[in-house]
Parts: C-alpha cells; structure tokens; sequence
C-alpha cells in the first residue's frame, strides 16, 4: 500500500517536474540566448491561464480554448519584447531585474482589473475527467497524466529543434555571437522576438495546463517563478538539459517532502514537534538543496558552455 | 558641492519640521507616513552599501526585515518588552542570518547572486508562513512596544519620528564613515575591478561578506523599527516584491550615492501613497512608470542635484 501511495506521489512529483520544465526552458532559453532575466516570465505564465479560460468561456470548446490561449500568449511576449524588452538587452542585470518587477506589478494589476481578484475557476472537459489504471490497484488521475505526457513531449521537440534543424543552428549561432550571425544576413531582431515568443507560449502552456489544478488568479506566476529560478540555478542558467534535470528533481523533492517528511519526522522526534517542524522543513526543501548544489557546484549542474 | 549642501541641509530641516507642521495643519496622519518611509529608508541606505557602493545585486533585503521584526515579536510573545534586549537581537540575529546567507551566495556572481538571494529569502517566508506559534499566514500583533527604560516612549508618535529620524540619520553616516574608509576603498575597488583588486593582494571574498553582514545588521534595526510602527509582524514583512521595493527605492534615488537611498524611498513611497489615494488599482500605472524610470533615468534623484558624490 505504501509503496502505492509512494508511486503515486513520485508521478505527482513528476507533473510538477514538467510543468517546472516548461516555464525554465523558456526562461533559460532566453537567458542563455539573449542574456536577459526576465522576471515577468512569470506573468506570461498567468497570461496563459487566463487567456485560456477567456476563450474557453467565448468559444465553448476546450481544445479551441486552449489553442487560442496559446496564440494569445505568443502574441502577448512577443509585443512584450518589441515594446518594452528589446531596449534591455544591452543593460545589465540590475536594470532588467528592476524593469520586469515593474512589469509584473502592472500584469498583476491588469489581470485584477479585467477578470477580478477572486480566483477563477476552470473546468475540464469529460475526456480528460476520470482515472486510469497505471499500475493494478493504482489509479491516477487521467489529467494529470496528460500533463506528464505533454511535458516529456515538448522537452524532445525541443531538443530536436534546438539540437538538429536549422532554426535551432541559427538560435544557437546567434547566442554565442550576435553580431557575427546579424553580419551573415539573418534578421537578428527578428528571431529573438520568435524565440521570447516561444519562450512565453510555454510559459502560457505551463499556466493553461496547471489552471484546473491550482487557482487562476492574479499572482500565481509569482508563486511557480521562485521555484523556477530554484531549478535553473540547480541546473545551471541557460542550459535547456539542465533545465530538465533541475525541473523534474526539484519537482519530485518538493512533492515527496510534502507528503513524507512529517511521518517520516515522526519516527524520530515527538508528533507534536514533527507536526510543527514538517511543513515548515518541507516548504524550505528545494531550498536547501539548491544551497547544497551551490556549495559543491557554484555554477550549477550542468553549466551552459561558454558562459 | 555648496548648493548641494544647502538642498540637502534644507531637506532635513524639512524632515524635523515634519511634526509640527503636521500637527499645525492637523493632519496626523503625515507623522506616520514620513515615519514609515524613513525606516524603509534605513532599509534603502542598508542595501546602497552592498549593491552602490560593493555591486552585489541582493534580491533578498527583505528577509533582515523580517528577522529584525521576529526578533521584536517573538521576545514581545515571551513576555520580554526591554527594547535594549529586542533590538541588540534584532541586529545580532539579522547579522548571523546575513553571514550565513552571505557565505552561500557571496561565491557566486551576477544572476546567481540574485537568484539565491532570492531563493534564500523566499526560503525565510516560508518559515514564517509554516510556523503556527507565531501566527503563521496571519502573523501576530505587537501588543506593547519596545520599552527603553522610560528613555523613549514608543507610542508617542512624535517621540518615535525623531528617534526615527536621528537612525536614518546615524544610518546614512555610518555608510559615509565606511565607503570612505579602508574598508570601503577595497569595497569599491572589488566592484570596478575584481581581477586589479585581487592582483594588489586583496581577497574581496571577506571585505564583500563583511559589508553584506553589516548591511543585514542594519537593515535588521529596520525591521525592529518596522515592527514597533505597524505593532503587527507577519511573513509579508520578507515578501519578496518588499526586497524589489526596496531595491527599486535604491535605484530611483541613485545608486552609490549616500543620500540617495534616502531620495528614493520618499520618491517611491509617496508616489505610491498619491497613487493608491487615487485609485485602488494604483500598480497598473507605478508599474510602467518604474519601467520607464529604469529605461530612462538611470543617474536617479541624486543624480540631480548639483555637484556630484560619485564616491560618497
């Protein structure tokens, strides 16, 4: 039975492994590509969910809904980096932490204004309701186990474009020398706004997928982003396979802690202090160990090369 | 320098005017609000001295806030209300827990940097959000205030405003003392140059994790202050949008530059009072005027003034 419930817990672990990858790919794929930290990353996320549940409502139809949610995310991040990111490229750190907090202040506010600050609700429709027999005597939730599904498939379409078409080459060349590729010919400008664009429709992705399981309210990107950037420091910035390893580590520790760390605190110390301390010890898991990684490894474990 | 001098001569005179001229118009509620902004100014002026005048980008101010806070409250929950022993806590406490995070994070540079501070503040919240005792999520109230052996009396507002004052001001000197001297100079120098600094035999790794632990140490005095000023402590003390804040409040008033952290939280203080006394969703208008503060005003408020600081 335990080791149901552990099995159970590790593939809980998973889908919020996946769904970490799916807001750090974008993350760091535009970190390692235009060297930008984009706080706001977090914000498109929220976007995603709630442009998803707009056009759900407006058209009736999950799967329209969804796909137009996606669309409107991409459109979103791209006019974001046309408008207001472009010019940050060339700043340091400092300033563009500081410009993207301001932009999340005004997302978060805008979203208040359009749809209220009461979390919003989002329904499923009858082919994704339901359980499914993963194991005998195991059943998992059905959604869930798409949302595993559709992670580990955006995680190998992106490693095939990034790694073997000629969009990923022309990506990869502009990452390590922007002007040298801008000389060849390529509009340069251009590419990066497609690639924020992408970058922001996974977040979007992210956020439409985790709707029905958390709350769709304003916020949430900022709850999801500090986990985020936990895992892309444990995997090392700008690393898409390091992205992945980070997402699905920090997934599965934070879940089991949640679930295990107080009973298993129990065999050790009093249930009154195991009570106390198992949340409070669960909630600063990943934290402790991204410091961990930190001390044995200070650039992360995989370190995107040449910077 | 002698205009400058007057401008900023003029600008404290104005800060010790403040209660009589609140009380004169009887508008009490302005003592309050210089007050609240002149204790984040503390917290702004203890952060210009890691991010201005030492380059660490420290996204994680607000957790010295918080322990600063705690510190008050949880003695307050015990029954201990001596100020002496709540806020020598407050200090000590938020220096340890910056030597700690500063010995983690102090190894790392630029994005890493930011992001553990983050992290590590981020990890702070959630203890205090975990722990009941303390009133997790909802926080706890400061029933009575930190008790000076009847040497100052905390509830009178008037009395706390200028010891208030004279802390932002003792603050701001304590910051002037240091960039100034020996250990400021290396400060500086591990900034500009790393490699040149190391190259004339100085390590920056204990002079940085120095400077970050004093910065915690005061930023905690802050967070005391806070406390007794809200009579309320919870986890949102260490937010993290209150670290952007108060890195955004240095930034507005002028990195480097001693009286600018100071500049930029009555900027960005009072334009946020301005904005939220007008309409409720006041973020959709500061947030796109912060961006645009970064986009296009980068010297900061100090930057205005005439004569420059560039070294304190």
């Amino acid at each position: 039975m335990t080791w149901i419930l552990l099995f159970e817990q590790l593939l809980n672990g998973l889908q919020l492994g996946v769904t970490l990858f799916l807001m750090a790919a974008g993350l760091t794929l535009v970190f390692g590509i235009m060297n930008l930290v984009n706080l706001a990353h977090g914000s498109l996320y929220m976007v995603g969910a709630y442009l998803t549940v707009a056009a759900v409502q407006w058209t009736g139809s999950y799967a329209l809904g969804v796909l137009l949610g996606l669309l409107g995310t991409l459109v979103v991040g791209m006019v974001l980096e046309v408008v207001a990111l472009r010019t940050l490229y060339e700043r340091d750190h400092l300033d563009q932490v500081l410009a993207t907090f301001g932009l999340i202040l005004f997302f978060n506010e805008l979203v208040a204004i359009l749809w209220g600050r009461t979390a919003l609700f989002m329904s499923l429709p009858s082919y994704l309701q339901g359980h499914i027999e993963i194991l005998p005597g195991s059943i998992y939730p059905l959604y869930r186990a798409v949302i595993i599904g559709v992670g580990l498939v955006v995680a190998v379409v992106l490693w095939y474009v990034v790694a073997k078409t000629r969009l990923g080459m022309l990506v990869r060349a502009g990452a390590s020398n922007r002007t040298m590729v801008a000389a060849l010919g390529v509009n340069i400008r251009l590419l990066y706004t497609l690639v924020f664009g992408f970058g922001a429709a996974l977040a979007g992705l992210a956020g439409l997928m985790a709707g029905p399981i958390y709350a769709v309210q304003p916020g949430m990107g900022e709850l999801i982003l500090i986990q985020v950037f936990v895992v892309i420091v444990i995997g090392g910035i700008g690393s898409i396979r390091g992205a992945l390893v980070g997402a699905l580590v920090v997934g599965v520790v934070d879940t089991l802690g949640r679930a295990f760390l107080k009973p298993l605190l129990g065999h050790f110390i009093s249930a009154p202090a195991a009570e106390a301390a198992g949340p409070a010890l669960a909630s600063m898991l990943i934290y402790l160990l991204m410091a961990l990684v930190l001390a044995v490894r200070p650039a992360g474990l995989f370190p995107a090369k040449g910077g | 320098m002698r205009a400058r001098t007057l401008i900023l001569g003029a600008c404290v005179l104005l800060l010790l005017a403040v209660p009589l001229l609140a009380t004169l118009l009887k508008q009490p509620y302005y003592i309050d609000l210089v007050r609240r902004v002149m204790i984040f100014a503390i917290a702004a002026a203890s952060l210009n001295l890691i991010l201005g005048y030492g380059g660490l980008v420290s996204f994680g101010h607000a957790a010295y806030l918080g322990v600063g806070g705690y510190s008050v409250g949880i003695l307050a929950f015990y029954g201990i209300h001596n100020g002496w022993l709540q806020w020598t806590l407050a200090i000590l406490g938020s220096a340890l827990v910056a030597l700690v995070i500063g010995a983690i994070s102090v190894r790392t540079r630029g994005i890493y940097f930011i992001m553990i501070t983050l992290a590590f503040t981020q990890m702070l919240y959630y203890l205090g959000i975990s722990v009941e005792e303390y009133g997790g999520d909802d926080g706890m109230r400061l029933k009575v205030k930190s008790q000076f052996s009847g040497l100052v009396d905390l509830s009178d507002p008037i009395a706390f405003y200028y010891l208030v004052l004279a802390l932002l001001l003792a603050c701001i000197y304590l910051v002037h003392r240091l960039v100034n001297s020996r250990f400021g100079l290396v400060l500086r120098a591990a900034k500009s140059n790393e490699a040149r600094t190391r190259a004339i035999g100085f390590s920056p790794y204990p002079y940085q994790l120095a400077a970050f632990v004093i910065s915690g140490a005061l930023c905690g005095l802050a967070g005391a202050l806070l406390a007794n000023h809200t009579a309320y402590i919870a986890p949102a003390f260490m937010d993290w949008t209150r670290s952007g804040e108060i890195m955004f409040m240095v930034i507005l008033g002028g990195m480097g530059s001693l009286p600018g952290p100071a500049l930029g939280a009555f900027a960005l203080l009072i334009v946020e009072d301005l904005l939220a006394g007008w309409t409720e969703h006041w973020q959709v208008i500061l947030g796109p005027l912060l961006v645009l503060s970064v986009l296009f005003f980068r010297r900061g408020l100090a930057g205005l003034l005439p004569g420059g600081d560039r070294h304190g």
